[in-house]
């Protein structure tokens, strides 16, 4: 079995490192990687992956979620569900201070989510079916939905909706406000230096409402813009850990087998990155269903999977990741059949006809896919011409509709309703815009499916209903999945309980301690 | 003199301005939506965030109103704002520039005197197999990238033999405080400003060799060999001090390059200056902070430029301060 193949399974499986079961340790800091540095920690204001990945330990949310995606305490301590599922009642922990410390009171909850609104793309259209939301006491928050909302319980985490000080915020220039760049919350660590360039320094908070934790005194979020350097700054002891992504690919069988090191994957099942090409089904070769049918068979994924991505992650099934609610493998199956490919093409009518191929800029490893996808769809004698760009030309060309094939790869949020039904609905085709339904599929029964999942009772309905849309869209490949893709952190040993929830290195060291 | 360098500066002010119009131009030529390439960032996006954003940046805004509100800016020395890192880019540039400084003076220096010193020795024993050597060791390092040059500086110094840090401006987390401090700033510096330096390096190491090959057949040196100076009176006080007028053209015009330079090295070394920044910025398609880095390079160069011909007139008294 190649090296590689068992680094994937290991990671399949879990932590490669024995979880002994050990008493935490208090002190000490920890050296980890950002990669790019963040524009910004304010994260109700900004909120992609690095800034998220900081100002998780800064920042809460009301929730936070289990590698299973079940909600767990954070800053409310109970919830409660009304019968007719309209009605949920958070009870918030007592006791909480900002870093500040003023008290975080219910009227912080209203304050955010009304900001949130304005400033928070994925929170608003989360925030959606709230009718209203009320505080009886300081300390209850109640929100009543216009219907029931199956994913209702799963828009809490830190990065989804991050309570934000109300008294440092209200009545101020929210874009200018200087505490953007020194962010007051309610977490573990707290904000203390930023040295632009090089690198971001937390101290623990000591007020913390949690007994004991955090157990670290500090964190470094160094500063490293070039992979190869980030690897390096690894092997020589410079930083203790490597957040999935920060190096590339290629480079992470060789780290692994360094002294004292151990490597997990676990962590992303709540963002559960999914890859995928998309199929341009407006116009071209690529408007036929067969000739999309045809992309699946060709393309290798197996390939991709064991050499580009070094045995990590898993072959797409479909639209949803198999870390999610409701998902289904029961779909048609599109194994690595170039003769398959070649006959539906024929089939078509294609007659090699240019297709463009724009891949991701977003680094080596996916320079490196580009190419041996174009190798497979010119095995099956597709005439492909790979377009280079840059990221931000790159996503100019898809949300203009500019291009025939492209690559990207999308978050799930731990729910169809959240991150799966915004790529296939037709109501998310709208143009200059790179996360909807770029590729143009209409569907009038796949939109009522998602439609109606959204508010279904009881979840075993709303698991037919998606169970069904995944069939219908695996049959019609609007886009072409490739890989639900693992981003495997690699540390030192001695840092244990890096990660215990779904959302990973994104929701805060609050567990991590050292072993020195 | 002071009308002269008068005269230069109120030059070199219209120069600036018509370099931050065409910036301003050229840079909106390019592809890619700066309000797409936030709301992408922020995982997700719809109709009322791009627009927001757009308001934001002003990109709403005709072309020539962005062009008038920035141009106004500049002239009162206000570079905008930075919506993307949310700050002002005057202060994002300004913590910035002291590492480039740092960084490019010292490569500037390294190359200038390591160059010199070479290139002298070269011409002193030329056709010898100190001259080969010498010649051979400049081009390699003018021949190699900057970037691989830095990687494999990285390999050996900082993996192998663990001599110099790969990464950074200083320690982190050490807080060191006076000569300490100092010492270890110097030590992060090495490598990037050898790296940066090695490269130009090689182009004054052959010019000065070139030169001063020139200026030795020339009658004055014959003429000073006559009168029985002795040999390296006459390379210095003569040959040295006329060969080196065409290297510091060169080094003028290299002050611009070195900046481009900067931005490899500064990725590399993870070193904190202005061409990581412009780099950031040209990806992100911030285009405040990216007009903003031009406006202070293009400064930057004018103001090389000028000492250049200052210097020119120390080293060679004979050229007359005209414009």
């Amino acid at each position: 079995m190649p090296k590689r193949v068992l680094l994937g399974l290991l990671l399949a499986c879990g932590l490669t490192a024995p979880a002994l079961a050990q008493e935490p340790k208090t002190g000490g800091a920890i050296n980890a990687v950002i990669q790019p540095e963040p524009p910004g920690l304010m994260l109700a204001m900004v909120q992609n992956g690095p800034v998220q990945m900081v100002s998780g330990n800064i920042f809460e949310g009301l929730l936070r979620y289990s590698p299973k995606l079940e909600p767990q305490p954070e800053l409310a301590e109970s919830w409660s569900v009304s019968e007719d599922a309209k009605t949920y009642t958070f009870k918030l922990r007592k006791g909480v201070t900002w870093h500040d410390g003023k008290p975080f009171t219910a009227a912080d909850v209203l304050f955010s989510l009304e900001m949130l609104k304005q400033t928070h793309a994925r929170a608003r259209n989360n925030l959606a079916q709230v009718d209203k939301v009320e505080a009886p006491d300081d300390y209850t928050v109640v929100f009543t939905l216009k219907q029931p909302f199956g994913p209702f319980l799963g828009i809490f985490e830190v990065g989804s909706m991050p309570m934000v000080p109300k008294h440092l915020y209200e009545g101020t220039d929210w874009k200018t406000n200087p505490y953007n760049n020194a962010p007051v919350g309610t977490g573990p660590f707290m904000f203390k230096e930023w040295q632009k360039g090089s690198f971001i320094r937390l101290v623990k908070n000591p007020n913390y409402y949690e007994k004991g934790k955090p157990y670290l005194d500090e964190i470094y979020w160094q500063i490293i813009p070039d992979a190869a350097a980030r690897s390096v700054a690894y092997e020589t002891g410079k930083v203790d850990v490597l957040p999935g992504g920060s190096v590339e690919n290629f480079d992470v069988p060789r780290l692994s087998k360094l002294k004292d090191t151990c490597v997990t994957g676990a962590g992303w099942e709540f963002f559960s990155p999914l890859a995928w090409l998309w199929l341009n089904n407006r116009q071209g070769p690529l408007a036929d269903k067969r000739v999309r049918q045809a992309v699946m068979y060709a393309i290798d994924r197996d390939f991709a999977k064991d050499v580009i991505w070094n045995g990590l992650g898993k072959v797409a099934t479909g639209p949803s990741a198999s870390t999610i609610k409701y998902y289904t493998d029961d779909v048609p199956k599109y194994p690595y059949d170039p003769a398959k490919a070649k006959a539906l093409l024929k089939e078509a009518g294609y007659k090699g006809e240019k297709i463009r191929l724009l891949p991701l800029a977003y680094g080596e490893t996916w320079q490196r896919w580009g190419e041996a996808v174009k190798q497979n769809l010119q095995d099956v004698g597709m005439n492909i011409e790979t377009i280079a760009t840059d990221v931000a030309g790159g996503n100019q060309k898809i949300g203009d509709w500019d291009y025939d094939i492209a690559f990207t790869y999308l978050y799930q949020y731990g729910d169809p309703a959240l991150g799966v039904g915004r790529n296939y609905v037709s109501s998310a085709i709208a143009k200059g815009q790179v996360f909807n339904n770029v590729e143009g599929y209409s569907n009038p029964e796949i939109d009522k499916l998602f439609a109606d999942g959204a508010v279904a009772t009881p979840d075993s309905k709303r698991k037919e209903i998606y169970e069904k849309a995944q069939k219908i869209l695996v049959e019609d490949v609007p886009v072409a999945w490739m890989l639900e893709l693992q981003f495997p952190t690699i540390m030192r040993c001695k840092v244990k309980n890096l990660i215990t929830t779904g959302i990973g290195v994104n929701d805060g060291f609050k567990d991590a301690w050292l072993d020195k | 003199m002071i009308s002269f360098v008068a005269q230069r500066v109120v030059k070199g002010a219209i120069v600036l301005l018509a370099i931050v119009v065409l910036n301003f131009f050229l840079i909106r030529l390019a592809p890619g939506d700066p309000a797409v390439v936030m709301a992408g960032e922020a995982g997700a996006s719809d109709q009322i965030f791009v627009q927001q954003l757009r308001e934001k940046f002003g990109l709403d805004k005709p072309l020539p109103e962005q062009l008038f509100v920035y141009v106004k800016g500049v002239v009162t020395l206000d570079l905008g704002f930075s919506f993307r890192q949310q700050a002002p880019v005057s202060k994002l540039i300004l913590e910035r520039l002291p590492a480039t400084l740092l960084l490019t003076l010292t490569a500037f220096a390294i190359s200038l005197m390591l160059g010199i010193l070479f290139g002298t020795f070269a011409a002193r024993f030329a056709g010898t197999w100190l001259d080969t050597a010498i010649t051979i060791f400049a081009l390699i390092f003018y021949a190699m990238p900057i970037f691989w040059v830095a990687l494999m500086g990285i390999l050996l110094f900082s993996v192998t033999v663990d001599w110099l840090p790969s990464f950074g401006y200083e320690t982190v987390g050490a807080n060191l405080t006076g000569l300490a401090h100092v010492a270890d700033v110097a030590r992060h510096l090495i490598m990037p400003a050898m790296t940066l330096g090695l490269f130009f390096m090689a182009t004054y190491t052959r010019m000065t060799r070139a030169s001063m090959l020139e200026v030795k057949r020339l009658d004055f040196v014959k003429t000073a060999r006559a009168k029985g100076l002795s040999d390296a009176v006459i390379q210095r006080r003569h040959v040295l001090r006329n060969a080196l007028l065409p290297v510091v053209t060169l080094a003028g015009v290299h002050s611009g390059t070195l900046i481009g330079g900067a931005v490899i090295t500064e990725t590399v070394f993870a070193w904190p200056g202005i061409g990581r920044l412009m780099y950031d910025a040209l990806l992100q398609r911030d285009y405040n902070l990216l007009l903003g880095v031009f406006v202070i390079c293009s400064a930057m160069v004018l103001t090389f430029n000028l000492i250049t011909d200052l210097v020119y007139r120390l080293v060679d008294p004979r050229i007359e301060f005209t414009t």
